[in-house]
């Protein structure tokens, strides 16, 4: 297996603060990784880094040959404006966007995979309601439709099925499973510690720093999460330049 | 054939009424689009401000060569570009969010305008530029209406697409392609030539009037996007020439007629408009089964 994803002593953060701290390690072409930590422990962090929307404070993201913009995303808290007036349809179609560009047209054959992606996740029937319309359940479901056009080699989800049924989220993990059957790379922060278990074959346990990464039932044991737990939240104001950091400056 | 000297008379008399007629339908149809996204992106106020910021930006124009029309476009497109420019690489590169840096360009450089006109004097003619004269537009103030107008539809043609996806979710579109910020530069362009067209026929401080209004008329009439542009429109255009009819009937002046008519329209747009009207809300019917 390739390498698809690289971190290099990576740290980001902000304001110089950092939220990941010093992470090392490779996720392989078609890993499905569960990243799991307390609130606050940097896993959307670690997410905005890999797409591009947070710089590096050190260390570096290394994705080889993959176009950053070839990374599908969903954030946790899409700042989604619910009261724009477009249709489920057209949204769905956005994730056509890398195929169809500025001017592409929508073809027949877009058409037909737009329909395909809304079958999946079970919206059929929903193409012409305005996305204000949805309840939270079916806006994950319609997010997840977008995704699915997006074709992409690597899909990142940042707590995928918060606030979400059971039904709902079986029916999305399936979605999941089927990404990583096509051998995609499959990333998903995630609190569920069952779904996890059950689901994931990989794991990485973050409180900033790297407590555990490696086959999901290895990494969490009861002592790994208890280290997570006891990871300290808050910034400190008056914090010293982080050491690891200055020693290779002074060498330099 | 009261009817006919009341509504079609005027026009078929008068050049003037007809050049203004023109004027009024190219302002519809480049503004009103602009008008809608804007208020989609909750930038009405937004639009106002701008307005505010050409505004010294035509008045030096003015200044420093007299009543010119291309001094001031020229002047206003500056004035207006360079607020427009610098608030949003502010809000886009800060915490800063967009109203707040706006708001504060935009004073600077009324502040500034304000500045360098008491210290050249100041003019009677300088009406012309705060309240506009949409009856007295010669044939270059049409052509370059009609021009900004053009530009207006292609342009927002070509950016459609990045623009609708920035509304809507503005982090998705950064992750898939760089468009987002060009696409987002060009509208608020869009939005400076438009106000700079309507200062012609309006003056500045009304110039946004035909921008905002109809959008507003158009959200109690339509769900989808571009059901609402038409309707933008088509009230713009309706609003241009009922306020050129009133005006020629009675002693308002053009550019207030114009606003006040669309002003009724809005009105009765809150109040029986199909989307959520307020009688739609008072009386909505019985439920439904499903």
């Amino acid at each position: 297996m390739t390498a698809q994803l690289q971190f290099r002593d990576v740290t980001l953060g902000y304001d110089r603060h950092p939220a990941v701290h010093h992470l090392s390690g490779e996720i392989a072409a078609g890993s499905l990784l569960a990243i799991v930590g307390p609130n606050g422990a940097g896993k959307s962090t670690l997410f905005r880094g890999i797409v591009g929307i947070l710089k590096p404070l050190a260390g570096s993201i290394g994705l080889g040959s993959l176009n950053v913009r070839d990374i599908a995303y969903l954030p946790q808290t899409a700042d989604i404006d619910r009261s724009f007036p477009i249709s489920v349809f057209d949204f769905v179609g956005t994730g056509l966007w890398r195929a169809t560009g500025l001017f592409g047209g929508m073809g027949k054959e877009a058409q037909h995979k737009i329909a395909q992606a809304l079958a999946a996740v079970g919206l059929s029937g929903f193409e012409n309601r305005t996305i204000g319309t949805l309840s939270g359940g079916q806006m994950q479901r319609m997010l997840f439709a977008r995704v699915l056009l997006q074709d992409a080699r690597v899909i990142v989800l940042d707590e995928p099925f918060n606030a979400i049924d059971a039904k709902t989220s079986a029916d999305l993990i399936g979605l999941v499973r089927r990404w990583h059957d096509e051998k995609r790379t499959v990333l998903a922060a995630l609190h569920d510690m069952d779904l996890v278990r059950d689901n994931f074959p990989e794991t990485l346990l973050l409180a900033r720093t790297p407590v555990a990464w490696g086959a999901t039932s290895q990494v969490l044991t009861a002592e790994n999460l208890s280290e997570a737990r006891r990871m300290c939240e808050a910034f400190d104001d008056d914090a010293h330049t982080c050491a690891v950091d200055a020693a290779p400056s002074r060498a330099a | 054939m009261l009817l006919y000297d009341a509504l079609i008379a005027p026009f078929t008399d008068f050049e003037f009424m007809r050049r203004a007629l023109a004027g009024v339908v190219a302002l519809a149809l480049g503004g009103a689009p602009i008008g809608v996204f804007l208020m989609l992106r909750r930038m009405s106020l937004v639009g106002d401000a701008m307005a505010h910021a050409i505004l010294p930006g035509a008045a030096v124009g003015f200044l420093l060569s007299g009543l010119n029309l291309f001094a001031m476009t020229f002047g206003g497109l500056i004035a207006g570009f360079t607020v427009a420019i610098l608030a949003g690489v502010v809000s886009r590169t800060t915490e800063l969010k967009e109203d707040a840096s706006l708001a504060a360009f935009y004073l600077v450089s009324l502040a500034l305008g304000v500045t360098i006109v008491s210290m050249k004097g100041t003019n009677i003619d300088l009406l012309h530029v705060l309240f506009g004269n949409i009856l007295a537009m010669d044939d270059q103030t049409l052509l370059v209406i009609a021009f900004n107008a053009t530009i207006t539809l292609i342009v927002l043609a070509v950016i459609y697409r990045p623009l609708v996806i920035e509304c809507v979710d503005p982090v998705f579109l950064r992750t898939v392609s760089r468009a987002g910020a060009p696409a987002h530069l060009a509208f608020l362009a869009l939005v400076v030539i438009n106000l700079v067209n309507g200062f012609h026929a309006l003056g500045t401080l009304l110039a946004v009037g035909l921008m905002i209004l109809p959008a507003g008329i158009a959200r109690f009439w339509s769900r989808d996007i571009t059901g609402m542009m038409m309707i933008a429109v088509a009230s713009a255009m309706l609003s241009g020439y009922a306020g050129l009819v009133l005006s020629f009937q009675t002693k308002v002046p053009s550019g207030p007629a114009i606003i006040l008519v669309a002003a009724v329209l809005y009105i009765v747009s809150v109040l029986f408009g199909s989307t959520g009207g307020v009688v739609r809300k008072l009386f909505p019917g019985r439920h439904l089964e499903a």
